[in-house]
């Protein structure tokens, strides 16, 4: 480990002299700033879609699976009855921590999306709803569907699996997709770094013979392309992210009772963008290397 | 120093030089002639490690090249300087730089060599073009500038591939000379040339001998001038 810390040291603020012998100018080293910079960017808007989409599995995973509807479907006469035995049922069945009578009101303002305002309660058969939250291990579900079959025979119990599934299994594959990508960000870089090394030495394979004819080792005339692609390409990434991180800062933040989480990263989530210019400079330091070594195998 | 033991090399299918059989002395001076494709920059190539045979043996500093590393070349390339008539400078670099970069590449200190520098530049008589780049020098500078990278660290073995080609005949005949002090200091010279007006210059100067290459052979072995 110290040993390849020693290398990367040296690579980069070591051996000035290796630096030197190759030409600064060179269009493949000026793109790799560039390239860098977009990469990062990318990868620090992946990371955050990342990040957001496993919060939203989180919240609607945990947020969810701890409540359930009791709908009462049942004559406007008999209403009350049966909710009033939903009710009795539900104060005696352990796990339940407690549950409340949905209002028309409050029922009106879920319909209000698809139907639209004012609409006229008294003409609209809407059913009885008891919202239930759910406590420890949760009830036995069985005995509480027996029960309430019993006693409220117009009662359907609604745990909400049926959509939340969906949506968390959704958000679990967005999470999934969006690491695929940074996977893809990082295999492109190192794809680009490498054809930007192989080009630059093509560039200069008259440099390359004229160091061979001093003595100068694989590894010297390596260092220098190594040296400068890294720095570059910590450069440009350290740009990239910054702009990135600046961009999603003047993003608004997700309401408290939001149902879709913000892109900001949050708290000690702001440090994990940092680290995209360090993991850039490793990347770009290990692919140029291959490639520059590779290269000067094949050049002899 | 050089030995070639039945030694030979091919461009995949063409055949280059063969059957080589020769030894080049420590301390030797030696021109290698003959005519433009008859094998001599191969020839030279062998005696640096840029090239390793097809066939035979090529052993330098006692080493068969063939069982070098490639690192391991590069470093017996330290004791070797190399001349070539294009000069072959970093165009980015300027003389004083280009110079050298021998040091550079073997991990030396340039400071601590700052005063050789000068001295190899005043003995080249180069000192007042220390900071010219490559493309602001004469025929003339830059062959001596070459020479001057070839010697700067310290080798044993002096390979000139048409040093004087591009040069008029004073600046040839300097060259020459510069060649001929170094051979006096126990390097060995091999110059590969077609010029042999600088072949009959040098047998007032040293004890040279010829190799002579025709076709991919060696018609003479190490005659004496």
């Amino acid at each position: 480990m110290m040993g390849f810390v020693r290398r990367i040291s040296a690579a980069l603020i070591g051996e000035t002299g290796a630096d030197r012998v190759v030409p600064a100018s060179g269009a493949a080293a000026q793109l790799t700033v560039l390239v860098s910079a977009c990469i990062a960017f990318l990868a620090v808007f992946a990371l955050s879609l990342a990040l957001a989409a496993g919060t939203l599995a989180q919240s609607w995973s945990t947020a969810l699976a701890r409540t359930a509807t009791v709908r009462v479907s049942a004559p406007i006469d008999q209403m009350q009855q049966q909710l009033a035995s939903v009710s009795r049922v539900l104060e005696t069945t352990p796990g339940i921590a407690s549950f409340r009578t949905v209002e028309d009101a409050e029922k009106l303002k879920l319909l209000e999306p698809w139907l639209g305002e004012d609409l006229p309660a008294a003409a609209l058969a809407l059913p009885g709803m008891i919202a239930v939250t759910e406590e420890g291990a949760g009830p036995d579900l069985e005995g509480l569907l027996l029960r309430l079959k019993a006693e409220a025979p117009a009662a359907v119990w609604d745990d909400h699996e049926r959509w939340r599934l969906p949506l968390v299994t959704s958000a679990d594959q967005l999470r999934w997709v969006t690491l695929l990508a940074l996977a893809l960000i990082a295999a492109t870089f190192v794809a680009i770094v490498t054809l930007a090394t192989q080009s630059a030495l093509a560039a200069n394979l008259g440099v390359i013979g004229t160091l061979r004819l001093v003595g100068a080792t694989d590894t010297y005339i390596a260092r220098a392309f190594v040296r400068r692609f890294t720095l570059r390409a910590v450069l440009g990434a350290t740009i990239g992210t910054a702009l990135c991180m600046i961009l999603l800062v003047f993003l608004p933040r997700a309401a408290a009772d939001s149902f879709l989480p913000s892109l900001r990263y949050n708290g000690f989530a702001w440090l994990l963008p940092l680290t995209i210019p360090v993991i850039a400079g490793v990347t770009a330091f290990v692919a140029t290397r291959r490639a520059a070594m590779h290269n000067l195998k094949t050049l002899s | 120093m050089i030995e070639f033991v039945n030694a030979g090399f091919a461009y995949g299918k063409a055949e280059i030089l063969h059957n080589m059989n020769v030894a080049l002395p420590v301390g030797s001076f030696h021109f290698l002639t003959g005519n433009s494709g008859s094998g001599k920059t191969t020839f030279l190539k062998l005696c640096h490690g840029a090239l390793r045979p097809s066939v035979g043996v090529v052993k330098l500093f006692g080493q068969e090249i063939a069982a070098l590393s490639r690192d391991d070349i590069a470093r017996m390339r330290r004791k070797i300087g190399v001349v070539h008539q294009d000069c072959q400078f970093l165009d980015h670099l300027n003389l004083r730089e280009n110079i050298a970069l021998p040091l550079s590449v073997s991990g030396q200190k340039l400071e601590k060599y700052q005063a050789d520098l000068n001295d190899l530049l005043n003995w080249v008589d180069l000192a007042h073009r220390a900071d010219a780049l490559p493309a602001e020098l004469s025929g003339g500078e830059r062959q001596r500038g070459a020479l001057a990278r070839a010697v700067i660290g310290g080798p044993d073995l002096i390979i000139a591939d048409e040093p004087t080609g591009n040069i008029d005949w004073d600046m040839g005949q300097r060259i020459l000379t510069l060649l001929v002090e170094l051979n006096k200091l126990g390097k060995t010279i091999v110059i590969a040339t077609h010029d042999l007006n600088l072949i009959r210059a040098a047998k007032s100067l040293v004890a040279a001998r010829v190799l002579r290459l025709q076709k991919g052979e060696l018609q003479l072995a190490g005659a004496e001038l």
